[in-house]
């Protein structure tokens, strides 16, 4: 289980926190714009990457907030974590 | 009378402590620090077990957790049973009562012993080729097969024990406390940083503590005397913990371990009561030391697996720590020194060492010539190619190897013997250091796998990281440690060790014989009976991965998980396909290294605290009035309170009607609470509702609708704004810390441009629902400065207001339809608010109802409930609730999922009632509903999501979900059960009160 | 058709196929998935003796326990819509649970009482292992090449169409390619530019030491996340949830594995004193709405048989079967035609998480 450094709170046991899958997928400003296909890719569609994912994560248990982090997905080391809003430290 | 072969007494045992114990319904004696193992030996018995699949004769191999073959049942028929303990681990304890497994009727005559005559017609995999036919059969061959499968059997009653669970968070673990786990701890300890030092044996040391020879020394000491006086050093020292019988289960990631602590497995039965059994240790270490030492090997040959043959450092470790001799006439196979250490040791005991037969041709060895001195013959280049003796060994047969190693030339030797003692060399143990991620490295020199590169802050020391020797450990383990804990120097710089070991080895993985493979039977697993031969076979048949052979032979996959013979398995297929080893892979180490009990792992989350129950604070109320109750999530609602030994049904009924005709009570307190507070809040409604929130005027309640983004219905309440800037909104019970969740997400993510804060105070107010016609008269009794005119309180209105001294919102809601009001009050106070609504209402005939009878007074209204009348597939359209959908709202969350091509469609499943052409047939909740039984197949239209007999309307009601329904109303349609099909009609989801009259009644 | 091959990146059986709990029903709600799981089934109950190799399917029958009223709305339900469906379903009060079933705990008295359940007699187990070496044999015996310890690198296209494989042994040239790569689907369809509704996530399991029989079924709970059922070899397998993270670690978060062992000794207390011998994590891709994908893709020749989540095992002979259909006629047969990736377009989704279990 991961040991996860909160922006907010600081290192806390995994348990503490829920994931909420791939980071910087932005809700559309004007949904009814969208054509059904476009609206399915905002929806379901995803890269579900393996390596260096982006991806949000929740404080449930603690803050409440929410953050992102840098994960390689295929071995689970966490590469970074920033706020909401913050441009991504690494590439 | 069996004879005692105690033969010296050992520092380790205490001699004035005799133990009883039962093996087999026999009593026999042993001393306090005895295992069961030492114990039997010291009586002469090896035969302890039958093999898995041939039934063979088993006995003691090893003397530690690696045992495959001595595994045994404790305390048949009693709550303390437990199949399949290694005898090697457990301590024994007066009253101990073991027995053999996996025979019938005895182990020394067992008549599944005749699949060893058949086992020509049981190579691997033979399952899989047999028993197909006749089809139908399968079953009845595995009825057999899965009764003669199985080791021990599971207990039948639960569990007396307690177990516990742990939190440690040390700057140091150290896994083993053998010389350089000793080694460790001290240097890490001594350096201020906290250190945790875990040993699953009960004594510290590990092999080096029994280690008595003129032969290995530390600073001109015996090694033994030399580390015996570290172990009294660092049991001082504060900052380091010690736990014996403490196993490393588990190496996860971000350096969590699991470990399991035993308290009291070896304590009599009597001196248990009341004492946790097991703790399962959780470990957070930023650093972890694996010391987890070496396995030695044993050798693959024919018949290798009799009653009698042992791994040469486990007779040594009975003689030296148990001073027990395995047998009286000892025999050797070995390809590498440790034999001659053991050899040293017996002779040194008075124990008759007849012969070694050594593997290797030439040896320069200061341990061979001591043993040579001592008229042991040594049969170098020699190997044994087959033992005889049933249920112990009594002879061996010895040829001389080919110079390549792959034959046996020149004629039979036979000796006679009671026990042979083999050494295939050593390998490191390197189980937790692959669990946790890391990648290993093959050593051409001994043929070993050892740790190449590491996945978190951690270390291998010793022989676990391939340093076998003495020398090798006591030179390299400070030099890691310095680099590894970033210091400068250790207590064990300068040590002096001498060792007359010679590190010399001839490996080979399956040892020829003079009969050709397939009429021999060399174990490579032992436990499941896996050989040589079925290894190739497997190959033969195509299998190339390991993992592939592992599985068709079953090598590796019992209880001890293959820490014996997985390295011959993998040597085996090498030489046989003539690739490199480690090509083919490793097979995986799984967790745990050791088997974990299930109790350990849940710790004291079983019975009343399996999981947390969240309950009102009028619950102790609800008990004293006889409540029954509803799990709702984890909260423990009250569901109905039967009176006069009623029933639900007639319990229902009755609150049913008082509730209509009187009034009724009903403690809401579960619902979701949400308070939002923001310059924003209006508009933040406006965006997670369907239906639009700017224009609620302060002190005015609103019903809202909340979808998914995927355009289902998620959830639904009343939101009240209590303020400009302030509103309450409520949530369904189940549903409330999603809700919190998905709001803080989208406010988070999405909008964070909101000026709007979300607190949960589910918990902070209870809320008193009083309902019917009595409900003005009663709350007026209640509070009596609160005006209940209904120009200043109309239905879907709140006022702030106070009982007695205590603030609280009275909100004018309705979920029954009947005039109703809800007090929200801090929890502290509303136990006694009810009571006195209770009090006052005993004059208007006040009834307390349940969670049953407010779904069924919901029903009558057409009130859907969410999770029931919907699934993750109903839209408010397909609710028939179109008129809380916003036409005007440009966006909220799910509006675009509503118009696909597939949410557009006319004919979804839509909300409709049902009524029963019979008054008194109540529908069964998750019925089909179809309109032509004689199609087929049966077309399903929907199900019945809620139905209940109505005592206000005097028939059933139902409501349901039917493909078009929206457009059938009045028409028929068919209920199929099992063995009758029921007439209903579609009709308007509202039964009663449709003008909603009621409210102001 | 001829001239197949099947490109394994590890060795075969080695993913999912050997790491699941090996339970095999058909108890689904809706008609698409009746149709496909019990299309599988009818395959299963035959499919030793096609193969010539015995997969050791064992109808030992599979129950689904209820823990709250709204659990029993929802197995009455599925009965009702499997009995109408010719799925054998059976409705079970506690009582008949715990006949068939004797070590369940179905006390009133713990935390969430067993309500009653449902039971698919001829629903069971198999030997997963012999399942993937049973058709790997056969299909040898057809003619097509099984290439191991070939990982794919790319998918070349021509315009809208496939053109072939990358491979670490060299290129593979096609007009055709089926993927089925269960967690790593999204990583093959990433390289022809395609993203699925998929996330990959770690599932655990886990097995006691071997005992003599002591459970003769396999008992299922969702409220109570636990299933069990013992294998011939005697060990009892116990499937655990996956985490909510994506992860191609093969290796999931302990509280996940210590959650399960609470629900099994909340219902089997008898169990305590047992030991866990070996547990591992799988990776499964799951799709949005619980049901697969059996489909074309908007690339030509490229087809994906995927998002089988935690339960694709069963569907095996099913699936393979509907795949190789849809592959080789470039349209769907009717029983996955449901199952196709623009369900997520239209929104048509085949939503088999049970009624969302939200009470009130």
């Amino acid at each position: 289980m991961f040991i996860i450094n909160c922006p907010f709170c600081g290192e806390r046991e995994q348990s503490e926190f829920k994931a909420g899958g791939e980071a910087h997928i932005e809700r559309p400003k004007q949904p009814t714009e969208l054509s059904d296909d476009e609206w399915a890719e905002y929806l379901f569609m995803r890269k579900n990457i393996k390596g260096i994912q982006f991806e949000r994560w929740n404080h449930i248990h603690g803050c409440r907030k929410w953050f992102n982090m840098v994960r390689d997905t295929s071995n689970d080391e966490i590469k970074a974590i920033y706020k909401m809003g913050e441009k991504p430290p690494v590439k | 009378m069996s004879k005692n072969l105690r033969v010296k007494s050992s520092k380790f045992i205490d001699e004035t402590y005799r133990v009883s114990f039962k093996f087999n319904g026999s009593r026999y004696y042993g001393y306090k620090g005895d295992t069961l193992a030492s114990a039997l030996l010291a009586n002469d018995i090896h035969l302890v077990g039958r093999s898995f699949k041939y039934h063979r004769p088993r006995g003691i191999m090893t003397s530690g957790s690696e045992e495959p073959n001595v595994i045994v049942q404790l305390h048949n028929n009693s709550d303390r049973t437990e199949p399949n303990v290694r005898a090697t681990e457990i301590e024994i304890y007066e009253g101990l009562e073991a027995s053999s497994q996996n025979c019938w009727p005895s182990v020394n005559f067992d008549i599944g012993g005749i699949n060893n005559l058949l086992s020509p017609l049981l190579p691997a995999g033979f399952y899989y080729k047999t028993f197909m036919w006749p089809a139908s059969f399968w079953e009845k061959y595995e009825y057999f097969i899965r009764k003669s499968a199985g080791l021990g059997k599971s207990p039948t009653t639960p569990d007396p024990d307690i177990y516990e669970h742990e939190y440690i968070h040390c700057d140091v673990l150290i896994v083993g406390a053998g010389i350089s786990g000793i080694i460790a701890a001290k240097t890490a300890a001594k350096n201020g940083l906290k250190t945790l030092l875990v040993d699953e044996k009960p004594n510290l040391g590990g092999s080096t503590i029994y280690q008595n020879s003129e032969h290995f020394k530390i600073n001109n000491q015996n090694s033994g005397s030399w580390l015996e006086k570290e172990i009294n050093e660092i049991k001082k020292i504060d900052n380091l913990d010690i736990r014996i019988r403490t196993s490393v289960a588990a190496f996860h990631g971000y350096n969590f371990l699991l470990a399991r602590e035993n308290l009291t497995d070896h304590l009599p039965i009597e001196q248990r009561k009341n004492k946790t059994r097991q703790k399962l240790l959780k470990i957070r270490a930023k650093k972890v030391i694996t010391a987890t030492g070496s396995l030695e090997r044993p050798l693959i040959f024919d018949n290798n697996d009799r009653p009698g043959i042992l791994l040469s450092s486990a007779i040594k470790r009975y003689a030296d720590l148990f001073g027990v001799a395995c047998g009286e006439k000892n025999i050797f196979l070995t390809n590498n020194d440790s034999a001659y250490e053991t050899a040293i040791s017996l002779i040194q005991k008075g124990i008759k060492v007849e012969a070694i037969v050594d593997n290797r041709e030439e040896i320069e060895s200061k341990l061979l010539y001591e043993v040579e001195k001592n008229n042991v013959k040594v049969f170098k280049g020699f190997t044994i190619v087959n033992t005889n003796g049933y249920k112990k060994i009594n002879k061996v047969s010895l040829m001389k190897l080919s110079k390549d190693g792959q034959k046996v030339i020149g004629s039979k030797i036979n000796l006679s013997c009671d026990c042979l003692g083999v050494s295939g060399g050593w390998t490191p143990a390197v189980h937790l250091f692959t669990q946790s991620g890391g990648k290993l490295k093959f050593r051409e020199e001994d043929q070993v796998f050892i740790p190449n590169k590491y996945s978190s802050e951690q270390i291998s020391i010793g022989a676990c990281n391939g340093d076998l020797t003495l020398e090798d450990i006591i030179e390299n383990t400070p030099k890691y440690l310095k680099e590894f804990l970033n210091i400068k120097k250790t207590d064990y710089d300068n040590v002096e060790v001498f060792s007359s070991e010679n590190k010399s080895k001839r490996n080979i993985w399956l040892l020829p014989s003079d009969k050709i493979l397939g009429k021999t039977k060399s174990f490579v697993d032992y436990q499941n009976d896996a050989t040589a031969k079925d290894i190739k076979l497997a190959l033969r048949e195509g299998f190339r991965s390991i993992e592939h052979v592992k599985r068709y032979t079953t090598t590796g996959m019992g209880t001890d998980q293959g820490k014996l013979g997985n390295m011959h398995a993998l040597g085996i297929i090498s030489e046989t396909a003539g690739t490199k080893m480690g090509e083919h892979g490793t097979t995986t180490f799984r967790p745990p290294y050791t088997p974990l009990t299930f109790g350990t792992i849940v710790g004291r989350n079983v019975g009343e605290y399996f999981d947390i129950f969240r309950k009102t604070p009028m619950h102790e109320w609800h008990l004293k009035n006889k409540a029954e109750f509803e799990n709702v999530g984890q909260w423990k609602r009250a569901w109905y309170y039967p009176k006069n030994n009623e029933n639900m049904f007639e319990a229902v009924q009755r609150e049913s009607k008082a509730a209509r005709e009187n009034a009724g009570i009903l403690d809401a307190s579960t619902l979701g609470k949400i308070d939002i507070q923001g310059t924003d809040a209006s508009e933040f409604l406006n965006r997670v509702y369907t239906n639009a929130w700017s224009k609620l005027a302060v002190g005015k309640c609103r019903y809202g609708l909340m979808l998914n983004e995927d355009g289902m219905v998620y959830d639904d309440g009343v939101t009240t704004r209590l303020g400009e800037n302030h509103y309450i909104m409520t949530t369904t019970t189940g549903g409330a810390a999603n809700v919190l969740g998905k709001l803080e997400d989208y406010l988070q993510t999405e909008w964070p441009e909101l000026d709007v804060y979300l607190t949960s105070v589910t918990d902070h107010f209870a809320t008193i629902s009083v309902c019917g016609p009595n409900s003005k008269k009663i709350i007026s009794n209640v509070i009596p400065d609160l005006d209940l005119s209904d120009e200043n309180f109309p239905h879907m209105s709140f006022k702030n207001t106070k009982i007695g001294k205590v603030n609280c919102r009275v909100m004018r809601i309705s979920f029954t339809g009947e005039h109703s009001y809800e007090i929200n009050i801090q929890a502290n106070y509303a136990n006694s608010v009810w009571e006195k609504c209770m009090e006052v209402g005993k004059d208007f005939n006040i009834t307390p109802y349940g969670t049953e009878t407010m779904h069924l007074l919901r029903a009558e209204k057409g009130f859907i409930i969410v999770g029931q009348d919907t699934d993750a597939t109903m839209t408010p359209i397909d609710l028939q609730m179109d008129w809380i959908v916003s036409k005007k709202k440009y966006d909220f969350i799910g509006k675009r999922s509503l118009y696909r091509s597939d949410t557009i469609k006319d004919d979804r499943k839509q909300l409709v009632g049902l009524l029963t052409d019979n008054p008194n047939e109540i529908l069964e909740e998750g019925a089909q509903i179809v309109a032509d039984v004689n199609k087929s197949p049966i077309e399903m239209l929907g199900h019945v999501t809620s139905s209940y007999y109505s005592p206000n309307l005097k028939k059933s009601i139902a409501l349901g979900v039917v493909r078009g329904g929206k457009n059938m109303m009045g028409k028929k349609l068919i209920i199929p059960m099992e063995n009758k099909t029921i007439n209903v009609t579609v009709a308007d989801p509202v039964f009663l009160d449709k003008e909603n009259k009621r409210l102001n009644a | 058709m001829k001239n197949i091959a099947v490109v394994e990146k590890g060795w075969i059986g080695g993913g999912n196929t050997g790491r699941n709990t090996t339970i095999i029903r058909s108890n689904y709600l809706w008609d698409a998935s009746a149709g496909l799981y019990n299309h599988a089934l009818k395959i299963w109950e035959g499919l030793s003796q096609e193969l010539n190799y015995n997969v050791m399917f064992s109808q030992r029958g599979v129950m689904n326990l209820a823990h709250n009223l709204q659990d029993v709305r929802d197995l009455k339900r599925r009965t009702h819509a499997n009995r109408l469906n010719g799925i054998d379903a059976e409705y079970l009060n506690t009582e008949e649970v715990k006949k068939f079933c004797p070590i369940i705990n179905t006390s009133p008295d713990i935390r969430y009482p067993v309500l009653g359940g449902t039971l698919q007699r001829r629903a069971g187990t198999a030997r997963h292992d012999a399942v993937a070496w049973g058709y790997a044999r056969g299909a040898d015996e057809m003619g097509v090449d099984i290439i191991q310890n070939c990982e794919v690198k790319a998918i070349k296209r021509n315009g809208d169409s496939v053109k072939g494989l990358e491979t670490t042994k060299g290129f593979i040239k096609t007009n055709k390619i089926g993927v089925v790569a269960a967690g790593h689907s999204s990583v093959i369809a990433n390289m022809a530019g395609l993203k699925l509704p998929l996330e990959s996530k770690p599932l655990q399991a886990l097995v006691s030491e071997p005992v003599k029989p002591i459970i003769d079924t396999v008992v299922m709970s969702n409220a109570v996340h636990a299933y069990v059922s013992q294998s011939d070899k005697g060990e009892l397998v116990i499937g655990a949830g996956t985490d909510d993270y994506i992860s191609y670690s093969q290796k999931g978060s302990h509280d996940i594995v210590e959650g399960t062992l609470n629900a099994i000794l909340e219902l089997y207390p008898i169990f305590s004193r047992m030991r866990m011998l070996r547990q591992w994590g799988g990776i499964v891709d799951i799709c949005p709405d619980a049901s697969p994908i059996i489909s074309k893709t908007s690339i030509k020749g490229l087809y994906f048989n995927c998002g089988w989540g935690t339960g694709g095992f069963k569907a095996t002979p099913g699936s393979g079967d509907l795949f190789a259909h849809t592959i080789a006629n470039d349209e769907p047969h009717e029983l996955n035609a449901a199952f196709n990736i623009n369900r997520f377009v239209s929104g048509d989704l085949v939503d088999e998480h049970g009624a969302a279990a939200v009470a009130h």
